[in-house]
C-alpha cells in the first residue's frame, strides 16, 4: 500500500491543503499516473482517514510521454506523471501542482503563458525551410518539445510574466533558427536574445529535467551561435 | 469577414485553420487542451504520399488502389483519388515548413509499409506525428499572431448546436472556469476517433473520448461504418492503456512468429507464419490480415498463446537511424531491448475507420456542419492503411476547410455565417447550474460497463451470439438515472454494435465467426446509424460511383 499526499485546491480562490490517499497498485509497472486514474475510477473517492473526496483535478491524455499534459512536482522534482514510476518513489509519494504557473484547480495549471511568449518571440518561419538534410538532427530534436513546462519549474531564472522565455522557448525557437534562410534571421534572433541568450543565468538546473531527454545545452549553444554569435561577428565585418 | 469555429487542434484542426489563414478567413480553433496535447502527436511510423522518390515507378493511381484495396472498397473512391492525388504535394508542403523528414542525397527517403506494393512512407525516425505537429502548431502560430486563428485552448467541446437540421454553432465549456460558451456560426468536427468507449484498451489520448461524435449523433448528424474498428497487429500492454508498437518496426524489418510444437516429433521452433502464408508481403500485409492471423495462430493448439515481434537482427545503422525513439520507448516501459529480446505482442484498438458520416467534401448530414480527421468516416473504408491516417487528417481537414470557406463566402445571412468581427467570438451562457452540471458527468463505473460489453461484443472474430449478448448487456444498462452524457454514450455504443449486427458479412476490421464470406452485392455499402424520433435506425447507402471509371 502506497500513500499519496497530493496539495489540493478546489480554486484559485480557495486555500491549499494536504489530503492523502491510499493506494494499491495492480502491477509493478505502474506510474503516477496509473494511481490517478485508477483512485479517479473510484465509485467514491476516499482519504486516507475514510472522509469522501472529490475526484482529484489533473490533466492528462497520451499517458506515454509525449505529450506532456501530466506534468506535475512529483516528491519536489518536476516531472510527468506517466514517467514517474511507483516503485522508484519514496512513500509518501507527493504530488503537487507546478509552482510557477497559476493553479486552475489541484494539479491542474495554467500554462498559458508557454504559448504566449513563443507569440512574442515570433516563433514562426518567415520562409520555406533549408531543405538541406545536415540541418535535420537539430531541427527533429528541436522538434520534440512538449511544451509541458518541467525545465522552467526548476530554473531559477523563470518567471512568469519575467523577460527571460527559457527553455520552452529556446527549443522551438531552435528548430525555426536551424531551418531559417540566413536573410530571414534577424528578427527571431533579436527576440531570441533578448528573451533567451541575456536570461539564462547557466544554473544547468534543468539539464537532466527534460522528460522527452532533448539534448538542452547543444540546442542552445548552437542557437546563440546562429542567433547572436554570427550576428555580432557579421557586424563587425560591416 | 466571417469566423468559422473548428473543434479540435490537432492535425486535421490545424490543417483546417491554415486553409482557412490563407484564404485571409478567421477561424475560432477551440479545443480542450493545447495542439501540443493531441493524439496527433502520438503518430509514429509516417506519411503515404506517392512521391516516387524510390525509384520504383509509384504514382497517386498506385497509392488509390492500394488504400481502396486496404480498405476492402469500401470508401469512397472520389475521396480517395483526392487524397491520393493531393498526397505528395502535401508532404511537400510539409517539408516546405521545416517537418525533418528522411532524407538521403538531397531527396526525401520513403519506407515500405503495410499493404502497400511501393515503398511510399515519409517518415522522420518513428515520431512522424510529432514533429509534423510541431511545425504546423508554429505555422499557426504566425496566423494567431496577425489575429485571423484565435486559440481556445482550454475548451471541453459539449455539442454542436443543431437547430432544424442546421448547425447554427458550437457549445463549449471552459475547463479554468467552469464558464459556458456559444461560439456561433458554422462548425468544423475534428474532434477525434472514439476511445473513450473502450477506455484504457485503445493506443490513443484520454482525451477523444468520443462524446462530441455522441453529442452530434444524438443532434441529427448520421454516422457511417461505425463497427470499422481497426486493431493494431503489434501493441503492448502498460498500465492504463495499449502502447503501440509501430507499423515502421515491421516496415524496417520486424517478423513476426509464433512457438509452434510439431506433434511428432516434438519439437518446438518459432513459426514466422506470415512469411509462410503471404509470401508476397509477408509482415507488411494490411493491418486487418495480421491481426487476424495473429488470434488464429495464438488458438491453434500446436502453437504458443504468444505472438513475438522478432527484430534482433536489424542492423545497428537502422536501430540508430530510424527506430532509435521505437526502441527507447519499449525499453522505458517494458524493461525490454527489442534489439536483443522478441517482444510479446498482441492486437490492439487503434483507429476508428468509422465516424461522422460525411461526403466527399467532408460536409456531414448536417448542413453547415463538417467532419474531419479520425472522428469523420472517409477514405479508410473497412480498414485503414498504416501511413495514411496522418495525411487523410492533413488532407481532409483542408477539404473541409475549403468547402466551409466556399459557403461563408456565398452566404451573407449573419445568421448562418457566425459572428461579425467587430463581436465576441463567443456568447457567455455563464456557468452550469448544478443540476445542468450533473448532467454532464460520467460515472466511472458505467463507462466501464459499457467499455466491457464492448469489448466482449467487439473482438477481432466476431459472431451474432456475442454481438447480441453485448446489446442486451448494453440495453439492461439504460436507465432514466443516468447523466444526459451517460444516455448520449450508451447510444453510441449501442449504434456501434447495431451496425455490427446488421452487417451479415466479414470485410476489413469487421471479422464474423457466422458469416466468413465477403458479400458484395448487399454489403457494399456503407453502414449508415441515424438517431430518429428517439430510436437508432441502421440503414446502408450506395458507395458514390467512382468518377473516372473506365477511363484508366
Amino acid at each position: 500500500m502506497i500513500q499519496i499526499d497530493v496539495l489540493r485546491r478546489k480554486n484559485k480562490e480557495e486555500p491549499a491543503y494536504l489530503q492523502s490517499f491510499l493506494y494499491e497498485p495492480k502491477e509493478p509497472s505502474e506510474t503516477v499516473a496509473t494511481a490517478l486514474r485508477r483512485l479517479n475510477e473510484q465509485a467514491s473517492l476516499t482519504d486516507k482517514e475514510g472522509n469522501r473526496a472529490d475526484p482529484i483535478v489533473w490533466e492528462n491524455s497520451c499517458l506515454q510521454k509525449k505529450c506532456g499534459a501530466c506534468a506535475m512536482v512529483i516528491n519536489g522534482r518536476p516531472m510527468l506523471a506517466c514517467d514517474a514510476s511507483l516503485s522508484a518513489l519514496k512513500s509518501p509519494v507527493r504530488l503537487e501542482p507546478l509552482r510557477k504557473f497559476p493553479v486552475v484547480a489541484d494539479l491542474m495549471v495554467d500554462r498559458s503563458i508557454l504559448f504566449q511568449n513563443l507569440k512574442d518571440l515570433n516563433a514562426w518561419l518567415t520562409a520555406d525551410a533549408d531543405p538541406s538534410e545536415k540541418k535535420n538532427p537539430d531541427a527533429y530534436e528541436a522538434s520534440r518539445c512538449l511544451q509541458c513546462g518541467c525545465c522552467l519549474e526548476i530554473c531559477p531564472n523563470f518567471a512568469v510574466d519575467g523577460r527571460f522565455y527559457g527553455m520552452a522557448s529556446m527549443v522551438p525557437a531552435a528548430r525555426l533558427l536551424v531551418q531559417m534562410p540566413e536573410k530571414e534571421k534577424k528578427e527571431l534572433a533579436a527576440e531570441y536574445k533578448r528573451h533567451v541568450f541575456e536570461g539564462c543565468g547557466k544554473s544547468l538546473a534543468c539539464q537532466d529535467i527534460c522528460p522527452a531527454g532533448i539534448d538542452l545545452q547543444g540546442l542552445m549553444a548552437r542557437s546563440n551561435a546562429a542567433a547572436v554569435w554570427r550576428r555580432l561577428l557579421w557586424k563587425k565585418r560591416n | 469577414m466571417k469566423r468559422i469555429n473548428i473543434a479540435g487542434a490537432g492535425l486535421a484542426g490545424l490543417s483546417a485553420a491554415l486553409t482557412l489563414a490563407k484564404k485571409g478567413i478567421g477561424c475560432n480553433l477551440i479545443s480542450v487542451q493545447p495542439s501540443e496535447r493531441a493524439q496527433s502527436v502520438l503518430a509514429e511510423g509516417g506519411m503515404n504520399a506517392a512521391l516516387d522518390t524510390m525509384g520504383e515507378q509509384d504514382s497517386p493511381t498506385f497509392h488509390y488502389e492500394d488504400t481502396m484495396k486496404g480498405g476492402v472498397y469500401l470508401a469512397d473512391p472520389n475521396a480517395v483519388r483526392g487524397l491520393t492525388s493531393a498526397a505528395p504535394e502535401i508532404i511537400r508542403r510539409l517539408h516546405a515548413i521545416g517537418v525533418p523528414f528522411q532524407m538521403k542525397d538531397g531527396e526525401l527517403v520513403l519506407r515500405p509499409f503495410g499493404g502497400q506494393k511501393k515503398r511510399r512512407t515519409a517518415y522522420a525516425m518513428s515520431s512522424t506525428g510529432k514533429v509534423a505537429m510541431t511545425a504546423l502548431i508554429d505555422e499557426v502560430r504566425r496566423f494567431e499572431a496577425s489575429g485571423l486563428i484565435r486559440r481556445y485552448p482550454h475548451m471541453e467541446i459539449l455539442s454542436p448546436a443543431i437547430e432544424e437540421n442546421r448547425c447554427t454553432g458550437l457549445l463549449a465549456r471552459d475547463t479554468f472556469t467552469g464558464e459556458c460558451f456559444m461560439f456561433r456560426g458554422p462548425v468544423i468536427l475534428c474532434t477525434g476517433g472514439m476511445n473513450g468507449l473502450f477506455s484504457g484498451m485503445t493506443t490513443g489520448s484520454t482525451a477523444n473520448t468520443g462524446d462530441v461524435t455522441a453529442a452530434a449523433f444524438v443532434s441529427g448528424a448520421a454516422l457511417g461504418n461505425l463497427e470499422m474498428i481497426q486493431y493494431h497487429p503489434t501493441t503492448m500492454t502498460i498500465p492504463g492503456k495499449r502502447l503501440l508498437v509501430s507499423e515502421a518496426a515491421r516496415g524496417e524489418g520486424g517478423r513476426l512468429f509464433v512457438e509452434r510444437t510439431d506433434p511428432e516429433s516434438g519439437r518446438t521452433e518459432n513459426w514466422y507464419f506470415m512469411e509462410e502464408k503471404y509470401p508476397e508481403l509477408g509482415n507488411l500485409m494490411p493491418r486487418d490480415v495480421v491481426s487476424r492471423e495473429m488470434s488464429m495462430v495464438t488458438q491453434d493448439p500446436s502453437c504458443g498463446s504468444r505472438v513475438y515481434l522478432d527484430m534482433r537482427h536489424l542492423s545497428r545503422e537502422t536501430w540508430e537511424g530510424k527506430l532509435a525513439d521505437l526502441r527507447k520507448e519499449v525499453i522505458h516501459y517494458l524493461q525490454l531491448d527489442p534489439a536483443a529480446d522478441p517482444l510479446p505482442v498482441s492486437p490492439g484498438i487503434h483507429f476508428f475507420m468509422g465516424g461522422i458520416l460525411v461526403d466527399e467534401q467532408h460536409r456531414t448530414s448536417v448542413a453547415d456542419l463538417w467532419a474531419a480527421g479520425e472522428c469523420a468516416c472517409q477514405y479508410h473504408g473497412a480498414n485503414r492503411l498504416g501511413g495514411n491516417s496522418m495525411i487523410a487528417a492533413v488532407y481532409g481537414g483542408h477539404v473541409a476547410a475549403e468547402n466551409a470557406a466556399e459557403m461563408v463566402l456565398r452566404h451573407t445571412d449573419p445568421e448562418r455565417t457566425g459572428n461579425e468581427p467587430d463581436e465576441a467570438d463567443a456568447v457567455s451562457c455563464g456557468k452550469m447550474s448544478a443540476s445542468d452540471e450533473a448532467q454532464q458527468m460520467l460515472s466511472p463505473a458505467f463507462a466501464g460497463q459499457v467499455q466491457r460489453f464492448l469489448a466482449e461484443g467487439l473482438p477481432v472474430f466476431r459472431s451474432e451470439e456475442n454481438m447480441q449478448k453485448a446489446l442486451q448487456g448494453l440495453e439492461d444498462l439504460w436507465t432514466e438515472a443516468l447523466t444526459e452524457r451517460e444516455k448520449r454514450r450508451l447510444l453510441l455504443a449501442r449504434a456501434i454494435l447495431l451496425s455490427a449486427l446488421s452487417r451479415r458479412e466479414s470485410r476489413g476490421a469487421h471479422t464474423r465467426t457466422d458469416y466468413p464470406e465477403r458479400d458484395d452485392k448487399q454489403f457494399r455499402k456503407t453502414t449508415a446509424a441515424r438517431f430518429v424520433n428517439g430510436e437508432i435506425q441502421i440503414g446502408f447507402q450506395e458507395i458514390p460511383k467512382d468518377r473516372q471509371e473506365g477511363e484508366e
